[in-house]
């Protein structure tokens, strides 16, 4: 015993000592733990390759997490990170404050083939300040087979009204078939995204242009009384705790009718290894009410180099390199072209082979070239943003609220209650906040 | 009636061993369960109905390994919960004795204090925290996770040590002192052989503690000092199903600490009962 | 002499936990008086009493403590009863009891993370949970735990979590139980219920004492639960302080109000320890 804790004792001395500072030539990347970063990940040999003398070390984290921990690191000027992944609610804020290094890269580049909306996505005052890794929309995804049987089709732009309708006639609740499956666990990032660009159509805005929220409006009610009525009859059960990974395991194990999520949501469901329905899914664009501006999402995970690095020109390097046309190339040859990271440069929706290998192809095109988040909504806002607000409020006000929804969902309060209360929430927060 | 009496007990003795066993069955399930999804593909992970029987696949192992370097994660879990619990009892263990056999009027209300000192919720002091640790360049390495980990599980140590050799007859120690032994004789040749098990079941708790830290190992380290819980946090992902590599890289993160549990239950149980020494 | 030599004992520890606390519990007062947004750090000053009146008029407060006491209250008493009837079942020696203590002790190993997901998606779902799948074979009405019960399951996970803490505890406690006192007592034929009652409910007392204290301490800052199976919904009914600090304030980085949050659960949570001493743990230094 005496000889074990001198042991462990020794050990915690290695420890200590151990514990030394970072290497020069080696960057370190924050990064979310989705399929395309993974992908990344595994392909860094050969940037190491082209550049030696530059060792990459990853942190991958989920979503929230990494939000947290990246936000506080920047914030803090604690500089762990030298490239840091960041999304299109960060990008603008944080290059607005001078966090981040504006990109400037060469003509090899070529920074026009970004598409529009993500370029303009990522930018403050004129200047790229994050790089697009890859991009997505939202669509619907259906049961073709179900909806045939049904005597049914999907036009490519439906209505929500057309939506009810495939809805009810896909449902067979006694053969566990639920019409449609949508968000329901609360979170900014959540329930709200969906349930935002839902709103959005229906003609409803977060702020007016005197930063007051909108929550009270018709629009609003209107929108939210219809999703939970949707769900309710025709969505699986516990859909106020389910969010993308739960309806994807319901949606592969062919319990979903239709499901209206992220466009990135369609390689897994088209991937026979892990979705039982990947033939008879089809894709078409996300519903509309009264507007389309707004009815589908916009989002990019890009990478930044935080300004507070003390390797940006290596860090600079290794974002060209994860954007660029060549690493698109790379990926498509060496995982396969299905797997490309996509809606981030036009070129590649002008490659045939991606084209080929991914039949989803069009409809996340098109979803991802018609969301504009600079005029998202039917009447005018003071915010950028499809399905949220570029403002640093907005996760708290997000979530506030989708706590109410997922209430609403659940059937523990009246909507009308749920969105007076969300209506107060968001006051709150933005008084707190010194808007007005 | 000796007989029926005899058989009552047998049938007491063996229903006590079934509802152990059932009892024991029920509360592993869910290891079971997730170990069992380890062992899945994607698909049949998420079957409807669930699969008992399958093909096994060691596919997820070998991507959790070709993906992350477990080995780090692991050398990282293992120096900072034994460091922090090995510091942690060095410190605690005179304390706790000085505490239990000479207490002072005051002794109580330290202990209590001790404990109001983990009241402080992490996610209200994350800042103070990350900035200390910045000021002190100590971000993103064990030291600080040592030091964290440590001041976390003192308070508790402290109680379970006090509670245990609380439970030394006093009559032992005055015929040690009669003897002419000194605080430290003491302590170490009768108090900790007495409390053997109290110690090593307070040094296992806090091991397991650490072990499964999750906010300050994932929020204070970057690429160097993550443990196996910034290993976990990178299999969990909103968008993707990642359930079989999720219950891999859980398992091979729990697994250390189940198979140090079970060399440690013999310590604990080896601890002399009191009976017996008197 | 003594007196002196146990203080020199008692020192580092107290002087240690005097500075683990007092740094961070100074910063976190500070800052709870001060406008301190990490987003905005240019507009850093001194804010009087806003941050407080900000999260105690936050209209999910009142839920979020009685959510925390309900949260922590129940999880202590099903630990303490289960891990209490299950120390006193393994008493009983057979072949395997090393094997069954430890299947029984595993669930504690397992990562609070992780633990929710395995509830969540393996057992709790509606649709595809183990769960639904046995009501389904008996032709049960389908649960639907998370939207349905939502502290109830956070209960269950932390209880199957945390039973096993307390067993451990116990067990290690009844080690040294007097065994002759009990055979005597067994001899004067005394029953089950009256060697409980006598001998080994004040034996355990202590133990019961240190359970209850530091399960307390850990459940009202329970987290990671919340956080990965309801996000504290529906509405407020799985919202704890803690996760109601995380929402109000550490999601849009204001640091001013996480510290006036910070410092409300540290009232909150002595007085629920004040009461707490008072019923459960006064034999502690007896």
């Amino acid at each position: 015993m005496k000889k074990n804790i001198k042991i462990l004792a020794g050990s915690a001395i290695l420890a200590v000592a151990s514990s030394a500072a970072v290497q020069a030539g080696e960057l370190t990347v924050a990064t979310v733990n989705n399929g395309h970063m993974i992908t990344m990940q595994s392909l860094t040999g050969h940037f190491e390759k082209d550049n030696p003398g530059i060792k990459v070390n990853w942190v991958t984290l989920d979503e929230g997490t990494l939000r947290q921990r990246v936000t506080t690191d920047i914030a803090t000027k604690g500089g762990q990170f030298d490239v840091m992944t960041i999304g299109m609610y960060e990008a603008p804020m944080w290059g607005a404050k001078g966090w981040l290094h504006s990109l400037e890269f060469g003509s090899s580049y070529d920074v026009d083939d970004l598409l529009p909306a993500m370029r303009n996505g990522l930018s403050a005052n004129g200047n790229l300040y994050a790089a697009p890794f890859y991009g997505e929309s939202s669509m619907i995804m259906y049961r073709k087979d179900l909806l045939d049987a049904a005597g049914m089709s999907m036009p490519d732009n439906p209505t929500w009204g057309h939506v009810q309708d495939a809805a009810a006639a896909m449902t067979d609740k006694a053969n566990g078939v639920y019409g449609i499956c949508l968000r329901g666990k609360p979170g900014w990032g959540d329930n709200m995204a969906f349930l935002t660009t839902m709103a959005n159509s229906f003609g409803a805005r977060w702020f007016d242009e005197e930063w007051k929220p909108q929550l009270d409006s018709p629009a609003w009610n209107h929108a939210v009384n219809f999703y939970v009525d949707l769900l309710t009859h025709y969505g699986p059960p516990g859909s106020s705790g389910n969010s993308f990974n739960e309806i994807l395991a319901l949606i592969n194990e062919g319990k979903c009718g239709m499901w209206i999520d992220a466009t990135i949501a369609a390689s897994f469901v088209s991937d026979p290894s892990q979705s039982k329905v990947a033939d008879v899914i089809a894709y078409a664009q996300s519903p509309v009410a009264v507007t389309h501006r707004g009815a589908n999402w916009l989002w990019a995970w890009a990478l930044a180099v935080p300004a507070g690095t003390q390797q940006s020109d290596d860090a600079l390097k290794f974002v060209e390199w994860a954007t660029s046309k060549e690493y698109i190339n790379l990926v498509g040859e060496e995982k396969g072209w299905g797997s490309v990271p996509t809606g981030t440069r036009s070129s590649t929706y002008q490659n045939m082979k991606f084209l080929a290998a991914a039949n989803f192809a069009e409809a996340e095109m098109k979803a991802i070239l018609s969301a504009d988040p600079s005029n998202s909504t039917q009447e005018p806002t003071p915010y950028q943003g499809v399905q949220f607000a570029s403002i640093p409020e907005f996760q708290a006000i997000g979530t506030a609220v989708g706590q109410q929804m997922s209430a609403a969902l659940a059937g523990t309060i009246s909507v009308e209650d749920a969105l007076a209360a969300s209506q107060k929430a968001a006051e709150r927060e933005m008084i707190k906040a010194g808007y007005y | 009636m000796n007989i029926s009496y005899r058989n009552m007990k047998k049938i007491k003795h063996q229903s006590r061993i079934l509802a152990c066993w059932t009892l024991a069955i029920i509360f592993f399930f869910p290891i079971f369960w997730m170990v069992l999804t380890s062992f899945k593909t994607e698909l049949q992970a998420i079957s409807i109905p669930p699969l008992f029987i399958f093909e096994p696949t060691f596919e997820n192992f070998s991507i959790v390994q070709e993906r992350s370097d477990y080995f780090k994660y692991a050398t990282n879990s293992l120096i900072t919960s034994f460091g922090a619990t090995i510091f942690a009892l060095i410190i605690a263990v005179p304390s706790a004795y000085s505490m239990a056999f000479f207490p002072g009027k005051y002794t109580k209300d330290i202990l209590l204090w001790m404990l109001s000192t983990k009241m402080l919720p992490a996610v209200g002091v994350l800042m103070p925290i990350y900035l200390l640790a910045d000021a002190a360049g100590l971000l993103d390495t064990k030291t600080v996770l040592i030091i964290i980990f440590a001041m976390m599980n003192l308070p508790i140590i402290m109680w379970l040590l006090f509670s245990y050799f609380k439970e030394i007859p006093s009559e032992i120690l005055e015929a040690s002192r009669m003897d002419g032994c000194s605080t430290f004789d003491e302590l170490r040749h009768i108090v900790l052989p007495l409390s053997w098990g109290g110690v090593a079941s307070a040094g296992l708790l806090s091991i397991v503690l650490c072990w499964n830290e999750a906010f300050w190992a994932i929020n204070l380290t970057a690429g160097d000092a993550g443990t196996l819980t910034a290993l976990i946090a990178s299999y969990s992902s909103p968008e993707g199903l990642f359930w079989a590599k999720l219950s891999a890289a859980s398992t091979l993160a729990c697994a250390p600490i189940i198979v140090f549990g079970w060399f440690c239950q013999k310590q604990l149980v080896q601890g002399l009962t009191f009976g017996a020494v008197k | 002499m003594k007196f002196s030599v146990s203080k020199a004992l008692q020192a580092p520890s107290v002087i240690l936990l005097l500075l683990w606390m007092i740094v961070p519990l100074s910063m976190t007062i500070y800052f709870s008086f001060m406008r301190y947004n990490l987003l905005y750090p240019e507009r850093y000053g001194f804010n009087g009493l806003s941050n407080y009146d900000f999260f105690l008029t936050d209209p999910a407060l009142f839920s979020a403590v009685t959510n925390s006491i309900t949260l922590v209250g129940s999880i202590i008493a099903i630990s303490v009863i289960l891990g209490l009837g299950i120390a006193l079942l393994l008493q009983e020696t057979f072949k395997g009891r090393g094997i069954v203590r430890v299947l029984l002790i595993s669930p504690f190993f397992i990562m609070p993370t992780v633990n929710a997901l395995i509830w969540k998606n393996m057992f709790m779902n509606p649709v595809y949970g183990l769960f639904a799948f046995v009501s389904g074979i008996f032709g049960w009405p389908v649960v639907d735990f998370l939207s349905d019960f939502p502290l109830l399951s956070i209960i269950i996970m932390l209880s199957w979590q945390w039973t096993p803490f307390a067993l451990l505890i116990f067990m290690t406690s009844l080690q040294s139980m007097d065994t002759e006192q009990v055979e005597a007592a067994e001899l004067e034929g005394a029953g089950f219920w009256s060697k409980f009652r006598y001998l080994t409910l004040p034996h355990l007392g202590r133990a019961i004492g240190v359970v209850v204290m530091i399960q307390a301490i850990f459940h009202l800052s329970i987290f990671a639960e919340i956080f990965v199976t309801t996000g504290g919904g529906p509405g407020y009914d799985s919202t704890n302080t803690t996760f109601l600090i995380f929402t109000q304030a550490l999601l849009q980085f204001d640091v001013g109000v996480a510290s006036a949050g910070g410092v409300f659960a540290i009232v909150v949570a002595n007085i629920i320890a004040y009461f707490l001493i008072k019923t459960v743990a006064k034999g502690m230094a007896k």
